[in-house]
């Protein structure tokens, strides 16, 4: 187990090590979630005010949206000069390397959501804080369904052509259950009449979720990766 | 498994053909539902082809799982026939189901919990298809992994569209019908599944003579 959570520990290392020379997938991700954001608000406005209930949707299309682009370009620098073959050649467990690439992944959305949600509260009037905790919680546990998922089907992906489009493609429908989970969860905190027994059980359902996903996700790994 | 194939599929294909020849007559023969009329015969139909769907959906997970870890080509085939059936028998749902709701609800359309799943399950499918056609070598094995993560999905999907929004009947309905609904329904049921493995069969023959074909391209360039 601790040889699991060094190799893990190895790989994100890398990526972190990787993304503090250029920045490139943080300022990329962070600008695009941020147009996104901007983009919704010339659809849901109207008469200088935000459509009610607009709020939740907003922040988690801007948080798909943006995961989706920073888990293809996770694996497309990883397909330079053959370093994710590099990779898997390595004597290291498999599903150790995609917990490595999920955690990195995971630590990028979080700087992203962290701008998106205060982003959503401020120009959307939405009182997003009023339950930082259970917003928290139906963040990170969406944020890992989403990645999860995405994780494995972008490694795959990578030695396919028309992947770009390929991603979004099989993702979407795939995790639409987490889309749904927790727009309503996040709209039910951030209702005026907020209904906690709702949050409670959204929260519950996404951790369902996430512990089938990603079990089926580290199950998979192996074979789906190997040629 | 091919010459059992080639034999079952005569076989099913006869018995579908059997069921649906003989539905029609048993659907006009069962009585009117009191508040539907006419339209409601649409259900005997509905009903049956999702059905048909959830266990081509079925056939693909599993299939897909002893493909991504056993390696059996068969397994292989089985899913690209089950994904191609399911995808059939969901249009099929996704056709009858808006003109019974323009007729039941008055419109077409209703972001309902069972059609929001019926719409999603239907992408997922098309999506698996998508990168079989599209993925180029090796995405086979891909599409294995997304056929076991559609599989997995079907429960979240239920729960979560369920707890969003119902307007639809529910399945419930279905065990507590009345006998005189409940024959013509059960009758065009068999036929479905009848016809629905039928397909496989056919689907799953093709596959092996395109396998077979390429076998021999492969023998002659090696002459």
């Amino acid at each position: 187990m601790n040889e699991f959570l060094r190799v893990a520990w190895l790989v994100v290392r890398k990526d972190l090590r990787v993304e503090s020379r250029s920045r490139e997938l943080l300022f990329t991700t962070v600008f695009f979630a941020i147009s996104c954001v901007l983009v919704f608000s010339f659809g849901f406005v109207r008469g200088g005010r935000a459509v009610e209930g607009a709020a939740a949707g907003i922040l988690w299309i801007a948080v798909a949206f943006s995961g989706t682009l920073a888990l293809g370009r996770a694996f497309e620098r990883e397909r330079h000069h053959d370093a994710l073959r590099g990779l898997l050649l390595a004597p290291a467990a498999r599903p150790a390397i995609y917990v490595g690439k999920l955690a990195g992944l995971l630590l990028l959305l979080a700087v992203v959501e962290a701008i998106v949600a205060v982003m959503v509260a401020f120009l959307f009037q939405a009182p997003l804080f009023r339950f930082p905790v259970r917003l928290f919680a139906l963040l990170a546990l969406g944020t890992i369904g989403f990645a999860s998922v995405g994780t494995l089907f972008s490694a795959m992906l990578v030695r396919t052509r028309s992947r770009a489009v390929l991603l979004p493609v099989l993702l979407y429908p795939i995790t639409i259950p987490v889309l749904i989970m927790g727009v309503s969860g996040t709209a039910v905190l951030i209702a005026p009449e907020p209904d906690l027994a709702m949050a409670r059980l959204w929260i519950g359902l996404l951790f369902f979720f996430d512990a089938v996903f990603l079990t089926l996700a580290l199950w998979t790994f192996e074979p789906v990766m190997t040629e | 498994m091919t010459p059992m194939n080639r034999r079952l599929f005569p076989v099913l294909a006869g018995l579908s053909l059997f069921f649906f020849v003989t539905a029609p007559v048993i659907i006009i023969r069962a009585p009117y539902e009191s508040t539907m009329g006419l339209v409601q015969k649409i259900f005997y139909f509905h009903f049956p082809a999702w059905m048909a769907m959830f266990l081509a959906i079925f056939v693909l997970g599993i299939a897909s799982g002893l493909y991504l870890f056993r390696r059996k080509p068969a397994a292989d085939r089985l899913a690209v026939a089950a994904a191609e059936t399911a995808v059939i028998f969901g249009l099929m749902g996704l056709i009858t189901g808006p003109l019974w709701g323009i007729k039941a609800w008055g419109v077409w359309w209703q972001w309902d919990a069972r059609l929001t799943m019926a719409v999603i399950l239907e992408l997922i499918l098309i999506a698996y298809l998508l990168l079989r056609q599209y993925g180029g070598a090796g995405s086979d094995r891909l599409a294995a992994g997304i056929g076991i993560f559609a599989m997995a999905n079907v429960p979240f999907l239920y729960v979560s569209t369920e707890i969003w929004r119902t307007v639809h009947p529910r399945t419930s309905v279905v065990p507590t019908l009345p006998v005189d609904f409940g024959i013509p329904l059960w009758w065009s049921f068999a036929g479905f599944i009848v016809l629905c493995m039928a397909l496989l069969a056919a689907r799953v023959r093709l596959e092996e003579q395109r396998a077979a074909l390429d076998r021999l391209y492969l023998a002659v360039e090696e002459d």
